[in-house]
């Protein structure tokens, strides 16, 4: 782009907001939000989050490295959101480019275009908005003057499929990476951006960062051979990043204040990061691990600061399982209780686990407002509970339930998942019969009780002991959801399900190689941009895209892996042996459960060792809880102890000290 | 459930603008920047009963995405009297950039809802590409008609409305229509008057945007003619006494009032807020820097 172009849009926007929905969306101006003044000897970063600003805006990995970035001295960020189809109509027809909401400066005007990727589906808007930015979608096509583009987030754990596309990613937690790749930039920046080549040979260096575009790739027929690095010093495996304590990244500190509602629209406190509960479906408890919990002291003023600050009537206490924090009975208490200034605010617990326990504490909550309450059993037998190791036993659940209609709530949402490995119609069955056995317990306190089953079809995801699993065909799943839906008629079971070809498109993305960037390539020339959204998304444009590449998306859907087949991601890590997702694939397969490694000897995924971390928990022994505790009768790890941060010292004070 | 107004608490009423960017926020999103704003402040507010308790909040006739406005009107109720003086300084400093609180009074008990109090309001219009003779002509011919049939639809049927019942005044300005319109016996909304000027010119839509300034809201009440914050006041033993400020707001609510109680009444806080003057003393709301 020319030096000299205008940085501010906003005189071209603002005619076009009155012929959009949601104009709001394009504005910026949250409470939290800066507007920074750009120098030449400053790191540029625009941070986007390719889906609706709505879905985008909560983003807290965006948030946090928004704050990070901005407290830099050499450094600058700001952030866009994919504009939705109404508003890319006007700005295609009137050149205007891709901007960012806070000072609505053109994308193409920042040294880096920095992606959020939370879903496989919005891959396509990535190469929208690189390309509504101005710049060439193809990384090799990029010139010296164009920005890098990067992404991390969760997919990047498999970053193949957009490996054409994107400069480099960032692989784990980007609280201390970020920082890096900063200073290689503001090298870069200095040199006068010439030598492209050269930064990316560079970044390929930091650790964490994988640069596609270093790396060659050899097939077998439709099997990879081998990704292997170009140059000496580009590593041959990518290591995830982890941040060791959370306590030191106490982000975001401003969280972001929308003006107009959005997903999570509340105050979000992250209590911890990671879970070793170990269900083998969840990509996320693989690629986090290990548990790395905030101080109580830490979340207490986090949440007060916040509330303060942001002026929220809820806060969300967030973690992959907030039931496990040490001492959230406590802390939840402490906030209900507290209620200064304006009072009424409520506290939501995203993710509960299933048990009494929980109630109790949701309970507490509801003195204040009352909210939903939505239990994952995942599968409706305790056979197919076991394959997936989500250990949950029909009595914990029935009693969660039944302290739930007992302490007044009429509905409980429960969530599913079908298409499972080894899963037989009477485990999806099972589904039904357990959601109608909720309604039955709820009857027995108010007539007027029920249930919503939310059913979601299974996709496998890289880094996790199904990685391995042929997903079911379409088909397979709506016959599914079939049985479902004749089970549960008339029963007070509310049954919603996931579109099953939807569920088959992310299967093509998550696990896709570098072939499938043709695909999504075609995808989003067809005009296949937001596939996240169902009045956009069609399965014809990637099977089209798919037939057009002569790739047969069953061979990548519906397939088993074998253990020998090099997978797409194998040069990217998350520490996980790879032998140790083998082992638990074959446990699942013998229907064996393994305990949470946070109360039970470790064995040795090989995060913790492989990256010389520790768990970082309060508490040496489980929440009480049932089946999901330590009560769990199932055959155990190795023998490799683990020791335990933060044992509550003699005094009796502080569930916070960090001894180590 | 409708909030009890005044049951028990004590009704505030603020009287707000909106301007620039913000003008893309709607109504209901800006109640909520609102409640949040109430929060930082610590006000002690009066909520609803049950499992959800909500603010007793209520903003009065919508604004429509993308407007503009000099006079925009909040209720809300508190469960303890506190001084209201303060509250357009430290409601501005926390709200979005372009609301500014400029008047804040303590309401009678039970004053009238502003959604059924308000009778009238006015309107600066800006309809694009329409040229000066040609909205003149416009202007003169919607004043002078019997009658002002706008196409609409109701519940899906398209259907043919009068617009000209609840028009009280239209007059251009240099480029402006300067438009006044009944809230009976329904609401006129200014795209719908724009709509029907540019019927009149016989002008395809020009290019660009029309833009739509509200100017004032109205309560007429027993033949007077009064701004919100001062139709249902409450009298404060405390508030200074002197003379109403001439030509603060409207002359003819001056006359009308005839010195009584309530002008002697005035808290003079927000007395010299309402025209505005004290609001630039309270400074341009701050750009928030995380």
């Amino acid at each position: 782009m020319a030096p000299n172009m205008t940085t501010d849009l906003w005189p071209r926007i603002e005619p076009l907001l009155g012929r959009v929905e949601k104009p709001a969306r394009y504005i910026g101006m949250e409470r939290g939000s800066v507007s920074p003044q750009h120098r030449p000897d400053q790191v540029s970063w625009l941070l986007i989050y390719p889906d609706t600003y709505e879905i985008g805006l909560p983003n807290q990995g965006l948030q946090i490295l928004y704050e990070i970035l901005n407290e830099r001295e050499d450094a600058a960020a700001e952030r866009a959101y994919a504009p939705w189809v109404d508003l890319e109509a006007e700005m295609r027809a009137s050149g205007l480019p891709l901007f960012s909401v806070d000072t609505h400066r053109p994308a193409g005007a920042f040294d880096v275009l920095a992606f959020n990727l939370s879903a496989e589906l919005v891959f396509t808007n990535v190469l929208n908005c690189i390309d509504l930015a101005g710049a060439p979608v193809r990384a090799e096509d990029r010139r010296d003057q164009d920005p890098l583009v990067m992404c991390g987030g969760h997919c990047a754990f498999n970053p193949e499929p957009l490996a054409d596309f994107v400069d480099a990613f960032v692989i784990g937690d980007g609280e201390e990476v970020v920082g890096e790749i900063n200073d290689v930039l503001v090298a870069w920046k200095r040199a006068g951006k010439t030598n492209r080549e050269g930064v990316l040979r560079e970044l390929a260096t930091v650790p964490g960062v994988y640069v596609p575009s270093m790396y060659d790739v050899d097939y077998d027929g439709p099997f990879l051979a081998e990704v292997r690095p170009k140059y000496p010093g580009v590593p041959a495996a990518v290591e995830k990043r982890t941040v060791a304590d959370l306590a030191e990244w106490p982000y975001p500190k401003n969280q972001l204040v929308p003006l107009i509602e959005v997903v999570h629209d509340r105050l979000n406190v992250e209590v911890f990061r990671g879970c070793t509960r170990g269900c083998r479906f969840c990509q996320a408890g693989m690629i986090t691990r290990p548990v790395r919990e905030r101080p109580e002291e830490q979340v207490r003023m986090m949440v007060r600061d916040g509330l303060r600050r942001t002026g929220y009537d809820e806060v969300a206490l967030t973690s992959l399982s907030t039931a496990d924090f040490s001492g959230i009975d406590d802390v939840v208490g402490d906030i209900v209780n507290a209620q200064e200034g304006t009072g009424c605010v409520g506290v939501s617990l995203p993710s509960l686990r299933v048990d009494a326990f929980t109630v109790g504490i949701a309970s507490q909550i509801q003195q204040v407002r009352r909210t939903g309450l939505t239990f994952a059993p995942e599968a409706g037998t305790w056979r197919m509970r076991k394959v997936i190791n989500k250990l949950i036993t029909e009595e914990d659940l029935f009693a969660a339930v039944d302290a739930a209609y007992s302490n007044g709530w009429r509905r409980v949402k429960l969530y599913f998942l079908t298409g499972l490995p080894t899963e037989a119609d009477e485990d999806t069955l099972g589904i039904a019969e357990l959601a109608r056995n909720v309604v039955a317990i709820g009857r027995k306190y108010t007539k007027s009780a029920s249930a919503t089953a939310s059913i979601g079809g299974f996709v496998p995801k890289p880094h996790t002991p199904f990685q391995w699993f042929g997903q079911n065909s379409v088909e397979e799943l709506r016959r599914k959801v079939g049985l479902l839906r004749d089970a549960t008629r008339r029963s007070g079971v509310s049954l919603k399900w996931h579109d099953a070809e939807a569920s088959f498109a992310e299967g093509i993305a998550s696990r896709g190689d570098r072939r499938i960037g043709k695909v999504i390539e075609r995808v989003w020339r067809g005009g296949g941009s937001f596939q996240e959204w169902s009045e956009c998304f069609d399965l014809g444009r990637w099977t089209d895209a798919m037939a057009a590449e002569g790739l047969d998306p069953d061979w990548y859907v519906t397939r088993h892996r074998t253990e020998r087949e090099v997978l797409p991601w194998d040069h990217v890590t998350a520490g996980l042996h790879k032998d140790f997702l083998w082992q638990e694939w074959r446990s699942a397969l013998n229907e064996h459960g393994l305990p949470d490694c946070r109360w039970t000897p470790c064995y040795d995924c090989g995060v913790c060792t492989g990256q010389a971390l520790e768990h970082v928990v309060a508490s040496t022994v489980a929440p009480a809880g049932g089946s999901q505790g330590t009560g769990q009768d199932l055959e155990r790890g190795g023998a490799v102890p683990v020791a335990f941060l933060g044992v509550k010292d003699a005094a009796g004070n502080g569930g916070g000290a960090r001894a180590r | 459930m409708a909030p009890v107004r005044g049951d028990v608490g004590f009704p505030v009423r603020l009287r707000f603008t909106k301007h620039g960017k913000v003008r893309f926020v709607g109504h209901r999103d800006l109640a909520r920047s609102f409640e949040r704003s109430f929060r930082i402040a610590a006000l002690p507010l009066s909520f609803s009963l049950g499992f959800s308790p909500r603010p007793k909040v209520s903003l009065g006739l919508a604004l429509g995405v993308g407007h503009e406005s000099d006079g925009e009107y909040l209720d809300l109720e508190l469960a303890e009297p506190i001084a209201v003086e303060a509250l357009p300084a430290t409601l501005t400093e926390t709200l979005p950039v372009g609301v500014e609180v400029i008047g804040a009074v303590a309401l009678v008990p039970r004053a009238p809802a502003l959604q059924e109090a308000i009778t009238s309001v006015e309107y600066d219009l800006r309809p694009a590409g329409l040229s000066f003779p040609v909205l003149h002509a416009a202007v003169e011919q919607a004043m002078g008609a019997e009658h002002l049939p706008i196409e609409t639809t109701r519940k899906g049927r398209a259907v043919v409305e009068d617009l000209r019942p609840g028009l009280r005044r239209l007059e251009l300005r240099d480029d402006v229509v300067e438009a006044e319109v009944a809230t009976q016996p329904r609401g006129i909304r200014p795209a719908e008057l724009i709509g029907a000027l540019r019927g009149l010119a016989a002008t395809a839509i020009g290019s660009g945007e029309d833009r739509v300034l509200r100017t004032h809201q109205w309560i007429e009440r027993d033949g007077a003619r009064q701004q919100p914050l001062e139709a249902d006041r409450a009298p404060r033993a405390s508030d200074d006494v002197r003379a109403p400020s001439k030509g603060l707001i409207n002359a003819r609510r001056d006359d009308d009032r005839g010195g009584g109680d309530r002008a002697d009444t005035r808290d003079h806080g927000a007395d010299a807020q309402d025209h505005g003057a004290d609001a630039q003393d309270h400074g341009a709301p701050q750009r928030r820097i995380a």
